[in-house]
């Protein structure tokens, strides 16, 4: 396990307990090799924890130590002769990534779990802590899916004569560090409709821009509504000011920008924004009033809607029966 | 080719978005001036730029890139490497100028796809 598994197992922040094998096999000091040799058959494991009399934990035994073992003829020892004693363990409550770095560290295949008294819970290997992490990947999609299979479904579902989504997002002015969560959303809500995704490329990109130039311009920013529909995404964002003084030059002419210059240095104003969100538009309308306001408005028609396969749902796209 | 592969080629150090470093890399397109990239990078591309704040990362997912190379070691702030840790954007920092690194990127048969 390399280190940028370790981090993604760090970001998800698992306990060894959520991981671990809980109905360990043990064996004794006293087991004869053979009777380990038969237990890992029938179990199919490849090493087990090694407890006395009194269940205390006192040593690990591996299928390498038997293999030692037989290799130097000694068939009629005992597990207390040819196991570990130099005893690694984890805890429950510790975090797998403590866990991974004693695999990498130590070079064992398992470790022995123990509780807060020191007592025996369970067993972990790497494959334990892999079918974890696969698993909650795996959780992690499904969530997506269903989200998706959900939202793709509103225009099936809900019955009127026309159903739209209606998504606000308010702007804040001179707020870079958030610029692009609007656009983000819009993006996320689009793909979990079932848009294709260079429509919702394009969205994007139309939004972005549109977000920026409420956070570059706008003096109390403002606000994107987006309304989808089962044909089209309608965009259209609103601010009081303060106007765009010479709208021809804004959409017409290349490099044209009235950006500040110390917000160009962050790469922003290459007068480009408006003529993006055009190229990205099937329509565009642009009303500005200086000391009045923008508003802008931007229509991409969605070919997604249409059901796969028409027959027996005719009206499906707007959800009738 | 993937995002991977380039770190090593290129002693990139990784800065953030160390769970999608198996991303494949379709192109590359450099630019600083974030219209421009909004209107020309494509989705998997590697991205090569001088800048270095919050939006980086938001043009980056919105555009889906696959990795973002910051150049000449401009510092990385903090709130941008959490922002791409969340996003899964790999932040890739390197010493070296945009244009050593696109000779490299070019060398190790990445093209632009214009």
């Amino acid at each position: 396990m390399g280190a940028q598994e370790i981090t993604r197992v760090q970001k998800l922040e698992f306990r060894v307990g959520q991981v671990m094998t809980r109905n360990v096999i043990t064996v004794t000091p006293g087991t004869p090799l053979s009777e380990l040799q038969e237990l890992m058959r029938k179990h199919r494991i490849s090493g087990a924890p090694v407890v006395n009399d009194d269940g205390d934990l006192v040593g690990v035994i591996s299928i390498e130590d038997l293999v030692r073992a037989l290799e130097e003829g000694a068939f009629n020892a005992f597990v207390g002769e040819r196991m570990s004693s130099n005893l690694i363990t984890v805890r429950e409550a510790d975090a797998v990534d403590t866990a991974a770095q004693k695999f990498q560290q130590t070079g064992v295949g398992r470790l022995p779990v123990v509780n807060a008294w020191g007592e025996l819970v369970g067993i972990l290997t790497k494959g334990d802590i892999t079918r974890g992490l696969l698993h909650e990947v795996e959780a992690e999609t499904q969530d997506e899916e269903i989200c998706r299979y959900r939202a793709s479904h509103i225009f099936r579902d809900v019955e009127s004569d026309d159903t739209s989504l209606l998504l606000r997002y308010k702007v804040a002015p001179r707020d870079f560090t958030h610029g692009g969560n609007a656009s983000s959303r819009i993006k996320r809500a689009l793909t979990r409709v079932g848009a294709d995704p260079q429509i919702v490329r394009r969205a994007a990109i139309a939004s972005y821009e549109a977000e920026m130039n409420l956070i570059i311009h706008a003096d109390h920013g403002g606000q994107i509504t987006a309304e989808v529909d089962s044909s089209e995404l309608k965009l259209t964002v609103e601010d009081d000011g303060p106007g765009i003084a010479d709208l021809r030059r804004a959409l017409e002419e290349p490099g044209y920008t009235t950006t500040p210059p110390e917000i160009r240095q962050m790469g922003f104003g290459a007068g480009m924004g408006l003529k993006n969100i055009r190229k990205c538009a099937d329509q565009m309308r642009l009303e500005s009033q200086v000391g009045q306001g923008t508003t802008l408005g931007i229509t991409i028609r969605l070919h997604v809607f249409e059901p796969p396969s028409a027959s027996g749902n005719g009206n499906a796209q707007r959800g009738k029966p | 080719m993937i995002v991977r592969e380039i770190v090593q080629a290129l002693g990139l150090q990784v800065v953030a978005g160390n769970a999608a470093l198996n991303r494949q890399i379709t192109g590359g397109y450099s630019a600083d001036l974030l219209s421009c990239v909004m209107a020309r990078a494509k989705t998997g591309n590697v991205w090569v730029t001088l800048q270095a704040h919050p939006n980086v990362v938001a043009i980056a997912a919105l555009l889906e890139v696959a990795a973002v190379i910051i150049t000449e070691g401009v510092p990385v702030p903090e709130e941008v490497i959490a922002k791409a840790n969340a996003e899964k954007v790999p932040l890739l920092s390197t010493p070296h100028t945009t244009f050593w690194v696109v000779g490299q990127l070019t060398h190790l048969g990445l093209s632009a796809q214009e």
